[in-house]
């Protein structure tokens, strides 16, 4: 039996919006061309739906009221708890003085699937950074801690907890693959990590297909950005560590953090807007980096690094600290064809 | 006199509401409220300067580029940085460029036509083919446009790593640098673009489109093509009809802090615009006045003294949005703003006739589509790829740095001080802090509550549609507003 359109629900608050605008520049089909054939309508969108003010209050009464049923809600941006718990720092208007959190609280019981959408709506991300004055959380984690605004132990009403999908921003693509799951009710549980992201996002490192790769199996790194060695030694990059699939799955059809020439800062994790160290530059002890691949033993990665380090190329050498390649790889030449 | 509260509004970036005063069919005051506060000049506070390059963009996920380069710009004063090579130049306007089309494109065929497309319209006589191309999720332009707006954005992808939030922009350039055959691969999607615009939305050459010198001229070509020849021509029937040229006007004064930056000069020019004149630009005279924002401290300041301290039952406050003034001045920011400071003569022109406007500033951004991807087939060719584009320098431990951009929406500036190699503060005033700012303690309204007075409510309308032009016209951010 073919399996029933779904709607979907789309709310924003303590965010950029820049998972949207992120989300729309899908490709392999369009954004509208992916809903519309894995058979999921959006119901209201605040960048996208026609329906403003009165017409978008109408509509989540309606849904509060049970008037119809909603199948996804997503979240893009933290939600504010602040000033002291009151949710004040957004406030939603239409609703007697409700602060966003509560009508975000109320649907989220309402629906078939909840997702957030993004870092800071599944962790508190960028918007719970410093003190955190706005009192920013994820839906149902704050920071790594289960809890946020949902608690641990919510379920929607499917069974399924909060699906986080990480990110600043999200891959149109790590949205777009789990809607299409959840469109056919193929998300289980068993599809989720320990911070509910899906795994088919946390199973990777941001590490694989690294197009620096080779300069880190010979830690030939780069002293500063725009260098052409790897960013792992001095200049802060993450992906060994990091849940991502950014250097296997292009961004904006050609790009990565990486191959921008800056550093992994661990976008798709947890608590990654207050590193304890700057971004851009990697913490050491005795000189030697602090993070390290997290399933490797410590003094094996040292030997290892110094083994390499001590068999370097020249070539590599030479290019790790230049912004363009200064030395090319050699074909050997066979001397024709005989 | 009735009041009437209108929000949540989609179709903007963040969250708006507006609350108007009606008498007899017409709006007679309005207040500006921004519901969301976010913080981020607190949580800049005590960083590293360096890391101001991962938060700032975070503020914004439409003019995230906007906010890296305005923070780069401020960290290049702070150290010194004057001579950034050619290179990083060219991509930094590349960079910027790209984002500020692409939200161009992203305003006009998202945000603000599918108001068109609404049911209210259902009995004009030029509603039919309107409705069909350009309904809200459902219109038949958007599988046209959005695959094109997001191989344009390939240029992102192979010059910033990725969009929104990239790290590339650094004050002394950008940390990717560009081979020669990417340099052949940007030349390739700017032509792609460049067909898709000619085709589609404007459906003539864009170096044609960004030639016309007055309004006469634009108007004896669209007579030439007919309404329904593109994008473009639609737009302008509509507003035709619709008298959208009689709309929405705001303070008459336009500012423009400058954009792409090159050589020593801005491609748009930086300035003040009033009665017809353009004045220089002092930054000395902003000051940000918090009277009737949720904020502590009733003072006026200047951006590098300002000071954040969010406090939501403060009296007199009915919005997180500060007030920024020029020398005391409302100014109105923005693609017409911009085109008006450097002197288009068809933008000159149109303001001659009916000043600032919601069709004024719809055409105005339409031009610059057309004007700033031309700009970018030039500086592609310009890029040098065997050579540097990126320079390095220490942050002294005490320095002060200013950094305005022009981001679509408008003037974006972010201003630091560094203090014991910390940032001591961090003041940003964005775009729509401009235009959508609330009264001042002098009690004078912001641009867009100016811009409301005197529009239309139909009998009945919960959601004005003459409010909902006006307030897209501006192609309001409220995310950065808010930051």
């Amino acid at each position: 039996m073919a399996v029933k359109r779904k709607n979907m629900l789309w709310l924003q608050s303590g965010g950029c919006g820049g998972c949207t605008l992120s989300l729309i520049g899908a490709e392999g089909p369009d954004f509208s061309s992916s809903l519309e054939s894995s058979g999921i309508d959006i119901l209201l969108h605040p960048t996208l739906s026609e329906e403003s003010g009165s017409e978008v209050i109408a509509k989540l009464k309606a849904l509060m009221d049970g008037e119809f049923a909603l199948d996804i809600l997503c979240l893009e941006g933290a939600v504010m708890a602040g000033p002291n718990g009151t949710g004040r720092f957004h406030m939603m208007t239409g609703f007697d003085d409700a602060p966003m959190m509560q009508i975000i609280a109320e649907l989220a019981t309402l629906s078939d699937y909840v997702v957030a959408v993004g870092s800071c709506a599944a962790y508190g991300g960028v918007t719970a950074g410093g003190l955190n004055v706005t009192e920013a959380q994820g839906l149902a984690f704050d920071a790594d801690m289960p809890g946020g605004l949902l608690g641990a132990d919510f379920t929607s009403k499917n069974g399924l907890p909060v699906i986080n999908i990480s990110g600043c921003p999200i891959h149109p693509d790590w949205v777009l693959e789990t809607l299409y799951q959840i469109a056919a009710d193929e998300m289980t549980t068993d599809d989720l990590d320990q911070f509910n992201r899906p795994k088919a996002l946390s199973n990777k490192l941001v590490h694989h297909g690294c197009s620096r790769n080779e300069f880190y199996e010979y830690k030939a790194s780069g002293e500063q950005l725009g260098h052409l060695g790897c960013m792992m030694e001095h200049l802060g990059c993450k992906g060994t560590q990091a849940s991502g699939d950014c250097n296997t799955r292009p961004w904006n059809g050609a790009g990565s953090c990486i191959s921008g020439g800056y550093p992994c800062i661990a976008c798709t994790e947890p608590g990654f807007e207050e590193p304890g160290h700057t971004f851009v530059e990697t913490p050491k002890i005795a000189g030697i980096p602090t993070g390290i691949p997290t399933d490797m033993p410590k003094a094996w990665f040292v030997a290892l690094a110094s083994l390499s380090k001590a068999a370097t190329p020249d070539r590599l050498r030479r290019n790790a600290v230049a912004d363009h390649i200064s030395v090319s790889p050699k074909s050997k030449s066979k001397g024709g064809r005989s | 006199m009735t009041r009437l509260i209108v929000g949540p509004f989609n179709r903007v970036e963040g969250d708006l509401e507006v609350k108007l005063d009606i008498e007899k069919g017409i709006v007679t005051d309005a207040h500006v409220v921004s519901p969301m506060y976010r913080g981020f000049e607190q949580i800049l506070q005590g960083k590293d300067p360096r890391d101001a390059l991962v938060y700032a963009p975070r503020i914004c996920g439409i003019c995230s580029v906007s906010q890296s380069a305005a923070s780069a710009g401020a960290l290049a004063q702070a150290q010194g940085i004057t001579d950034i090579p050619l290179n990083g130049q060219l991509s930094r306007n590349l960079i910027q460029a790209t984002e500020n089309v692409a939200d161009h494109l992203t305003h006009f065929y998202l945000f603000f036509m599918p108001d068109f497309a609404r049911d209210v319209y259902a009995g004009q006589p030029w509603f039919g083919p309107v409705g069909e191309r350009f309904k809200a999720l459902s219109g038949t332009v958007l599988p046209e446009m959005l695959p094109e707006r997001a191989q344009f954005m390939h240029i992102m992808g192979l010059m910033a790593g990725k969009w929104p939030h990239t790290l590339s922009l650094q004050p002394g350039g950008s940390s990717k640098s560009i081979e020669a055959q990417e340099k052949a691969r940007l030349s390739a999607l700017l032509g792609g673009f460049r067909r898709f615009l000619e085709r589609t939305l404007f459906g003539d050459d864009l170096d044609r489109i960004g030639n016309f010198q007055s309004l006469d001229e634009l108007n004896a070509w669209r007579a030439d093509k007919g309404p329904g020849h593109s994008d473009f021509t639609r737009f302008l029937d509509i507003a035709d009809h619709l008298g959208l040229d009689e709309m929405g006007s705001a303070s008459g004064r336009f500012m423009s802090y400058g954009a792409y930056h090159l050589d020593d000069r801005h491609h748009f020019a930086q300035g003040v615009f009033v009665d017809g004149k353009v004045e220089p630009l002092d930054t000395t005279l902003i000051s940000e006045d918090v009277s009737h924002a949720w904020m502590q401290n009733k003072e006026a300041l200047h951006p590098f003294d300002g000071q954040t301290m969010p406090e939501w039952n403060e009296d007199n406050g009915y919005t997180w949005c500060k007030a920024p003034r020029l020398g005391g001045q409302v100014v109105e920011v923005g693609a017409l703003a911009r085109q008006a400071v450097n002197g288009h003569p068809l933008i000159r022109d149109a303001i001659v006739q009916s000043g600032g406007n919601v069709r004024n500033r719809i055409l105005a951004r339409l031009l610059e589509i057309a004007l700033v991807t031309c700009a970018m087939e030039k500086w592609t060719r310009q890029l040098q790829p065997k050579e540097t584009f990126c320079i390095h320098a220490e942050m002294p431990d005490e320095a002060r740095g200013l950094g305005l951009v022009e981001a679509a929406r408008g003037s974006l500036g972010h201003w630091l001080r560094v203090k014991d190699g910390q940032i001591d503060n961090y003041q940003i005033v964005a775009p729509t802090t401009w235009n959508f700012s609330p009264r001042d303690g002098d009690g004078t309204q912001g641009a867009l509550e100016q811009a409301l007075i005197g529009a239309p409510v139909k009998f009945g309308e919960t959601e004005p549609v003459a409010v909902q032009h006006i307030v897209r016209s501006f192609d309001p951010c409220m995310v950065c507003t808010v930051h």
